[in-house]
């Protein structure tokens, strides 16, 4: 009987623990949910507030005007301007040589040190911080190279920070397409190349163009590496339009030409100590933000819809 | 007899053109590969080569151990080691934030998150790795340091505890998706070993699967270590640029990356030691994030073998 009664106890003593624990249980997924909640508040008060304090000079004499001394009248011309050069280059450069590497490293090199040396190196130079990029191009593309603080010059500095991220996206893309895709070209007489060309990187192109827009979107935002090679913080002329109406209707000169961009400008209004410009600040971040959010968005929907949509 | 057979000659041929082409742009291919380890060596030369000239001026000893950066003050001293403090304090606090925060999040989203949920969170944890620095940097300045001043008047414009906070929240992102990787990676049948037991989920995350993911979550934090280090427009903005050599948060200070900055932001005389110098602190920097990188890949590494 008393054997019972201590069974009884025991029981007891057993549901107060498992209800305890449970207990634990439900605070970890509040605690949980609270952070995850009060990070994704505060940084869309943050977002808000920019947007807000930005709100009076998003019209259009913004983008249509050159930075000036009067906060009232200045603009962003130069810097989007200047923004969209440096990208051209960086598209130009960082995109072929990417997607060759990772076409290279997937598909073509062996296994063995020389692969692992140029993997290692590519995953170095991702976690290399971007003032670092800003160095090796000040000393080898503006003094070395004699490129100047050129449009050119912040265009390859852009594309050596873009460059990982795009030899990762088309290596993860490449890796996930299935060997039988290969071998059903080869077996009609493909050559390496051939397979590579209009088999693997036709179904590999989502992934690749994901890690395009998102190194795009962070050449965007870059700053330090373009103030690094000595990039002017007020510029209030337009380089050389790249399209003109005489033959041959393309020149290069504007590759030459000093610039700003969008970062830039925003870093040299947050410097100044009037209020005023730093409302122009806060519109210019905004441009900045709901660009990068807007191709970070483009890219993970694009990601998302591809897992979904390819089944081997 | 070379008539008897035409086509196969020309297949030959043709054979042959195509084996050149083929071959040709393989080694066009191995050549782009290539690239990312000139990169690497790239910065290695022009650091060590732009450098040198200022280690002739300054000695090494003076470099690592003196305690005053003047590079403006007429009585010039390059002692790295108030940029270091600076650094090093700025990192330890977003540190103090991030660790936390970025744990709960991965702890929350690897073992108690609905499916429904983590699929939407991730994302969002994904597009807030895209914000620009240089907008977390105007928050830090105008936005944070202010409500910091409401509590504790005395801070001045300039501090490290506010840009260290912002930069705290924007690694968070980063701590949660590599330390949640590491989580999800640990095989389902350690957890159903630790439900079976009657554990409940809090105690299989803590005792199980944490223990179990150490290495990962430890290559997390390293990695977050190395990114506080190399961030540059936050503190460049927020933190002043007055070398001092401290490790108090409410002091302004400059880091390795603000220094460079600010010299880069005047005017650069090639050649002269003010342009040496940012190369001097940059092997700094290039050093000290490297090291980080590699060991953690390497305990990253270490974990992904061990399943």
């Amino acid at each position: 009987m008393s054997k019972i009664i201590g069974h009884e106890d025991n029981l007891n003593a057993i549901r107060v623990l498992i209800k305890k624990h449970k207990k634990n249980d439900r605070i970890f997924s509040y605690i949980g949910l609270f952070v995850i909640g009060s990070l994704a508040i505060a940084l869309l008060v943050l977002f808000l507030d920019l947007v807000i304090d930005g709100y009076p000079k998003m019209n259009l004499e913004f983008f249509s005007n050159f930075p000036s001394r009067k906060p009232e009248g200045a603009g962003i011309l130069s810097a989007w301007v200047g923004s969209a050069l440096v990208l051209i280059v960086t598209f130009f450069v960082a995109v072929p040589m990417g997607v060759a590497s990772g076409i290279y490293l997937e598909e073509y090199a062996k296994k063995g040190w020389f692969a692992d040396l140029i993997e290692i190196n590519v995953a170095n130079l991702a976690g290399v911080p971007s003032i670092i990029y800003g160095l090796l191009a000040l000393g080898l593309f503006v003094y070395e190279f004699g490129l100047g603080q050129s449009i050119l010059t912040a265009g390859l500095t852009l594309s050596l920070l873009m460059l990982p991220i795009v030899i990762v996206a088309t290596r993860e893309a490449i890796r996930a397409i299935p060997v039988h895709i290969r071998e059903a070209a080869y077996a009609v007489g493909a050559t390496k190349w051939q397979v590579t060309l209009h088999h693997v990187l036709q179904y590999a192109m989502g992934g690749v163009l994901t890690g395009i827009i998102i190194g795009m979107a962070r050449a965007i935002g870059e700053t330090a590496p373009v103030i690094t090679i000595g990039a002017l913080t007020f510029i209030a002329f337009l380089p050389p339009t790249p399209v003109t109406d005489v033959a041959p209707f393309i020149n290069f000169a504007w590759l030459e030409a000093g610039f700003t961009v969008l970062p830039i400008q925003m870093f040299n209004w947050i410097s100044r100590p009037e209020h005023a410009f730093h409302i122009n600040a806060a519109a210019t971040g905004a441009v900045i933000i709901i660009l990068t959010l807007l191709m970070n968005g483009i890219a993970i929907k694009l990601r998302y819809s591809i897992r979904k949509k390819i089944k081997w | 007899m070379a008539k008897k057979n035409p086509k196969i000659s020309r297949a030959l041929a043709k054979n042959i053109r195509r084996n050149f082409v083929e071959r040709l742009i393989e080694i066009a291919l191995m050549l782009s590969g290539l690239i990312a380890v000139l990169i690497t060596f790239g910065i290695v030369f022009i650091l060590v080569t732009e450098s040198l000239p200022f280690f002739e001026a300054v000695s090494l000893k003076e470099f690592l151990t003196s305690t005053v950066w003047t590079p403006n003050f007429e009585k010039k001293n390059y002692g790295i080691l108030p940029l270091v403090s600076g650094t090093l304090t700025i990192t330890g606090i977003a540190l103090i934030v991030a660790v936390p925060l970025g744990t709960i999040t991965a702890v929350y989203l690897s073992e108690f998150a609905s499916h429904k949920i983590r699929e939407t969170i991730k994302p969002v944890l994904e597009l807030l790795v895209g914000v620009p620095t240089v907008v977390f940097g105007y928050f830090a300045l105008l936005l944070v340091t202010p409500i910091l001043q409401k509590i504790y008047p005395d801070l001045p414009t300039f501090n490290m505890l506010g840009p260290g906070i912002v930069m705290g929240v924007m690694i968070v992102p980063y701590i949660a998706s590599v330390a949640e990787d590491a989580m999800r990676a640990v095989p389902m049948s350690m957890r159903e070993g630790a439900y079976a037991m009657g554990a409940t989920r809090f105690q299989t995350a803590v005792s199980v699967v944490m223990p179990a993911a150490t290495s990962g979550i430890v290559a997390a934090y390293i990695l977050a270590v190395s990114r506080g280090i190399g961030e540059t427009m936050i503190v460049a903005i927020a933190a002043g640029q007055q070398p001092n050599f401290t490790f108090n948060p409410v002091e302004s200070a400059a880091t390795i990356t603000a220094y460079i900055v600010s010299v880069a932001l005047g005017d650069l005389e090639h050649g002269g030691i003010g342009y040496q110098s940012i190369f001097a602190a940059g092997i700094v920097l290039f050093i000290m994030t490297l090291s980080l990188n590699i060991l953690g890949q390497w305990t990253r590494k270490k974990f992904t073998e061990r399943y």
